[in-house]
């Protein structure tokens, strides 16, 4: 097996140390800008559908807010939005390199993106479901909590799995500005060493995580698809 | 003092540049448990007139009046609070949670309401005793809109508010939910009223209302209301 692997990946053994950090520096910006964008990129979704023209508690102003900024931010290419933010990064954290210098830059460039996913999410649910739930007296809270997050719960896990998989691609591009993890492994030990092994197995780890996610994802949708739907297609 | 009233209510629509005068200055009146019909033809301010009642929307001027309380100088939460407690809604869209149930889906209005009625009671009344455990999505659409009255009825509403709540259902289906409520307002007292565009439906009201380009065409009490029954249309 050792000898196999020898022959297969020998530059990855020689530097197997630096590949397991570089792994786990993937998933400590993985896990902890996916947490910061999961719950702004909520809010902000929530907070554009309820201010809107027409929404549960328009509100002009603060709207535009978020509208603004969330297109500012979904229009600059990521790269281009690293360096762009190293001074602010710097300054909020303390440095612009390494896993905490990364996740800033990653939380801003992967927050817009959600928050359209979500604000999308909910337009779908249904607008007599909203009026028939303020008939009942629901105030926005309770519109938003039982009615919007409610209905829309397999769409949210939906998109919620599109911006993991999208955050792991921002994570290793973050790899060529300083970041570390896999992207940074990858370019500096495999592409500027020329060692292709090391460039393949990284690929092969890649791979792994988005299809962990994938079916995570798949799981936990099919789990929160409409009930009744499921159980018709039993009785079918 | 009547218990429902309504004195020069004007609603005044914005769009953009355009004002669009949805009701121009409507009086009428309503007594506690009547059966009432609010009918005319298709946007004569039919659904306003029972959107401002129920304290969706406010009226531009004018006075509402409903057992005692001014709900025209009511403020949102003050609606909120209104429509929570003393009203319950029924829409030509049955407007079902898709993945509650039954029971699940009145249980969401009582939740937040004080007084409510035994939710399982209320889904037997309304004829769906076998159905407590079914989801929308496997009943008929007259079933559907039983749920929808169920869920209305169970926050047990001073005014119940229906608007074309057969609009969307086949004839007999159509009389079985009219029943459903006819016999909810002789047999709990319910105060109830039912918009309609079809004027065959004018019989079966204790007390008629007909609407005509936002104005009060005619309001006659009707001492012989017909039993569903005997409608036909
Ligand atoms: N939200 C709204 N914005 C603008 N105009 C409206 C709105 N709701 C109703 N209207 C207008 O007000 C008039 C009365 O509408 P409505 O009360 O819905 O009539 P009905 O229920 O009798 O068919 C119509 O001309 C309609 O176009
Ligand atoms: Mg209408």
């Amino acid at each position: 097996m050792n000898e196999l692997l020898e022959k297969l990946i020998p530059n990855v053994l020689d530097y197997s140390e630096r590949f397991f950090t570089s792994c786990t520096q993937t998933l400590q910006m993985f896990a902890i800008a996916g947490i910061f964008t999961f719950l702004f990129g909520m809010l902000f979704g929530v907070v554009l559908t309820v201010t809107k023209r027409g929404g549960i508690r328009e509100n002009r102003v603060i709207y535009y807010i978020v509208e603004i900024f969330t297109n500012v931010f979904r229009s600059i290419p990521f790269i281009i939005l690293l360096i762009f933010l190293i001074p602010f990064t710097r300054a909020l954290v303390g440095t612009a390199i390494g896993v905490k210098g990364a996740v800033v830059p990653l939380i801003f460039g992967a927050v817009p993106f959600f928050t359209r996913q979500v604000e999308t999410a909910l337009a779908n649910v249904d607008d007599g479901k909203i009026e028939a739930a303020r008939s009942m007296g629901s105030g926005t809270f309770g519109l938003i909590f039982r009615i919007y997050l409610h209905e829309a719960v397999p769409e949210l896990v939906r998109v919620t799995t599109i911006t993991a998989i999208s955050l792991i691609g921002l994570t290793t591009m973050a790899g060529a500005v300083g970041a570390g993890g896999i992207g940074s492994f990858a370019i500096n030990y495999g592409q500027n060493l020329n060692h292709q092994d090391i460039v393949n197995v990284c690929v092969v780890i890649l791979l792994v995580f988005v299809c962990v996610l994938q079916t995570l994802g798949n799981f936990f949708s099919k789990k929160t698809t409409n009930r009744e739907l499921i159980t018709r297609r039993k009785e079918l | 003092m009547a218990y429902i009233e309504f004195k020069d209510v004007k609603k005044i629509y914005r769009m953009g540049e355009v004002d669009i005068e949805a009701l121009s200055g409507v009086d009428f009146e309503i007594e506690k448990g009547e059966f009432v019909v609010i009918a005319g033809a298709s946007g004569a301010g039919k659904s306003t007139i029972l959107n401002i009642l129920g304290g969706m929307d406010n009226a531009t001027s004018g006075e509402i009046i409903v057992d005692g309380n001014k709900i025209s100088d009511y403020g949102a939460r003050q609606l909120t609070t209104y429509r929570r407690y003393d009203i319950g809604f029924v829409f030509q869209f049955y407007n079902l949670v898709q993945n509650l149930t039954v029971v699940e889906n009145v249980e969401l209005a009582t939740q937040i309401c004080k007084n409510p009625l035994n939710i399982e009671d209320t889904v037997r009344a309304v004829g769906l005793g076998e159905r407590m455990h079914n989801f929308p999505a496997q009943l008929s659409g007259g079933e559907q809109q039983r749920v929808a009255i169920a869920r209305a009825l169970a926050k047990n509403p001073k005014l119940l508010l229906c608007d074309e709540p057969t609009g969307a259902l086949d004839y007999n289906t159509g009389k079985s939910i009219l029943k459903l409520l006819q016999d909810t307002c002789r047999e709990q007292g319910m105060t109830v009223i039912i918009i309609t565009h079809n004027l065959a439906l004018t019989d079966m009201g204790d007390r008629i209302i007909k609407v005509k380009s936002g104005k009060i065409l005619s309001m006659e009490k009707n001492d012989n209301p017909l039993p569903i029954e005997r409608i036909e249309w």
